[in-house]
């Protein structure tokens, strides 16, 4: 449970994230080319950051849930509660601000439920979150009644398509929320506490950390993410679709948290290079989109890419670079 | 005394019209309709047109609501033959499984009309089903782009459907069949936005970056409004002109993309119509008047909306049908 202060950079995460960015490269050379339109940043580059936030965002409170050893299967259907509510009563005449922060404490709300199942009802994680997963769908699509809910609300939107500096809006949330979690969880203890919860809640409720608490709040944080992202899928269509908004983007963020390094058995965690493995996922899903594939080779092609990584980072891997590194030192010893 | 000529022929042929529209054989019969459930908004709108055409007709409609279960379907025909209604109509959740029930219906002597998808049964036990022509609305699509263009050397990019699924494959290969010897017609670029706005809309930025900022790019054909309308946003973003540089169509007609059309960004869609029970019911008519068997498979049609077809109308009248 060493924590350390800064993460190599190299790792297999960037070489990943770099060799990704280099094959689409070759597969459509304009894919560095980032040009200034309309007063923002315009480009297949931008294309990445941009498209990669909703899942980064859901990542960022997942790392956490997958720290203490649980997991969010809820936030995909949260995300389309999210929407559904700021949508429907902007369309009710109610101002957007209002429906911004209603929408973000009906996250809270849903992520605190979660933490009261898994915290003090003890249900195992993955079973209590699928049931927000499977409800959470239903109650956005009574709140949109089936259909999908358009508005044009400037606020709304600006969230979802507007920019800041000439940077996509979105991509500038979630940097900001990447700063503040960061800061939150390692300059203070909160981080240790949550990383101590999951390697041994009995343990670290008997060294004074009141980990009941822990758990909701944690949840709830992640309940607030996936509102976050809710509302800027919601805001990009301009419009709420409680059918498809995150569907199965849960699994997404799952997966950026484990390319990111966090280990699904809790206790250890990085915040910002899961948010690496939301762009590397995002970035897979770019290429593909430019380099002209057809469609059945989607699927195939993330999935390689994927088995590369993991393969990269298995303790496997891992040893035998170990053993060339102390190979090389005795060869040099020798001579 | 012509003015009241004129009158008189007037309304003896709309008295006509309406009694040759609406036969009487219908009028106070009583059906039932066993519907899926409303999972798309293109299935409530099935619904409340359903509800429509019977009304118009003076048919006294017992509907159920099978919310996704075969089970609840197959209940429903039971509780509809022991209450011996004249006809059923059943949109099948499934294509399997349908040999019983129906064979129950046949021997009350009630005819089944099956609504937008079939069965895998024999075909004596239902009297006909009514669906769309998928592939002929990839087709009509392809159609209007050949017209359109002319000559002129057309790149198109296709936002496809979920991959594998039926209307995926059908609308697509009806859009090719369309486009086969027009070589100034071509799809550069063709990837899925699985039905959706979002994925729609992340597609075409993608095909915009990939084919000169969309310069190369003369026509977008989608799968469904829903990803027409995310690629219109695309388009939008990238400072290009939908409906003018990029031109867009797409199937379905759902209300949204008359919206669209009302503000010049989308050119023409073609309509998968919710009016399924329509040609349902005016072949029962036909049935029960003349005995004549119709045929076992009503293909509806798929009508092309274009710009010129006053919008505005056709949205007002489609968006209370619950898309």
């Amino acid at each position: 449970m060493k924590m350390k202060k800064f993460t190599p950079l190299i790792n297999p995460q960037s070489i990943a994230l770099v060799v990704v960015l280099l094959v689409n490269w070759i597969l459509f050379p304009g894919f560095f080319n980032v040009t200034w339109q309309d007063g923002r940043l315009f480009g297949s580059l931008i294309d990445v950051l941009n498209r990669g936030v909703p899942v980064a965002i859901l990542a960022i409170g997942m790392s956490a849930v997958i720290a203490t050893k649980g997991v969010d299967l809820s936030v995909g259907a949260v995300m389309a509660i999210s929407g559904a509510v700021a949508a429907t009563l902007v369309t009710d005449g109610y101002p957007a601000y209002l429906a911004v922060l209603a929408a973000l404490a009906v996250g809270i709300v849903c992520g605190v439920w979660n933490g009261v199942l898994v915290a003090f009802l003890e249900i195992q994680p993955i079973i209590a979150t699928l049931v927000l997963m499977v409800a959470g769908r239903g109650i956005a699509q009574l709140i949109t009644a089936g259909s999908i809910v358009t508005f044009a609300d400037p606020l709304l939107i600006f969230i979802g398509t507007g920019s800041f500096a000439g940077l996509p809006m979105p991509v500038v949330i979630a940097i900001v929320l990447l700063i503040l979690s960061v800061l939150l969880v390692r300059s203070s203890a909160v981080g240790l506490f949550i990383e101590s919860v999951g390697v041994n809640r009995a343990a670290a409720s008997l060294a004074g950390i009141r980990s009941g608490l822990l758990l909701v709040a944690v949840y709830g944080f992640s309940g607030f993410c996936a509102a976050i992202s809710g509302l800027i899928v919601a805001g990009d269509i301009k419009g709420a679709d409680a059918n498809n908004a995150g569907l199965w983007l849960e699994l997404d963020a799952i997966l950026a948290v484990v390319i990111g390094g966090t280990s699904l058995l809790g206790g250890r965690f990085s915040i910002a290079m899961s948010v690496l493995g939301a762009i590397i996922i995002q970035a897979m899903n770019t290429g593909i989109l430019v380099s002209g594939f057809p469609p059945e080779f989607n699927l195939v092609v993330k999935a390689g890419v994927i088995i590369l990584i993991f393969t990269m980072q298995s303790p496997l891997a891992t040893r035998l670079i170990e053993m060339r590194k102390t190979q090389r030192a005795v060869a040099r010893k020798a001579s | 005394m012509k003015f009241f000529t004129k009158l008189a022929v007037a309304a003896g042929v709309a008295a006509l019209l309406s009694s040759a529209a609406y036969a009487d054989s219908l009028k106070g019969k009583t059906i039932g309709f066993s519907q899926i459930g409303s999972e798309s908004g293109w299935r409530a709108a099935e619904t409340s047109v359903t509800k429509q055409e019977a009304e118009k007709r003076g048919i006294n409609l017992k509907f159920a609501d099978a919310q996704q279960k075969q089970e609840n379907q197959i209940k429903a025909i039971r509780g509809f033959i022991a209450q011996g209604v004249d006809a059923i109509l059943v949109a099948p959740v499934v294509s399997t499984g349908w040999d019983a029930v129906l064979g129950e219906a046949k021997d009350a002597k009630i005819p089944v009309i099956l609504l937008d998808r079939g069965v895998d049964a024999p075909q004596d036990l239902y009297l006909t089903s009514v669906a769309s022509d998928q592939v002929k609305e990839g087709k009509v699509a392809g159609d209007w782009l050949v017209k359109t263009v002319g000559d002129k050397k057309c790149n198109v990019v296709e936002l496809q459907g979920t991959v594998g699924s039926t209307p995926a494959i059908n609308r697509k290969k009806g859009f090719e069949e369309a486009i086969k010897g027009h070589d100034n017609i071509k799809i550069v670029r063709s990837q899925t936005g699985d039905f959706t706005r979002s994925k729609g809309k992340e597609v075409m930025e993608g095909f915009i970056k990939a084919e000169d900022g969309g310069k190369n790019i003369c026509a977008m054909y989608a799968h469904n409004d829903d990803m027409a309308v995310g690629g219109i946003q695309a388009i939008k973003d990238a400072g290009l002109k939908p409906g003018k540089d990029i031109l867009v169509v797409s199937v379905d007609s759902v209300p949204d993309i008359f919206k669209a059309m009302m503000a010049g960004e989308a050119n023409a869609s073609v309509e998968l119509t919710p009016n399924m029970a329509g040609p349902a019911f005016d072949a029962l008519d036909a049935y029960w008047t003349s005995k004549k068997q119709p045929e076992k498979f009503i293909i509806t049609e798929s009508k092309l909306y274009t710009q010129k077809d006053d919008p505005k109308k056709v949205y007002e009248e489609k968006k209370d049908l619950g898309y």
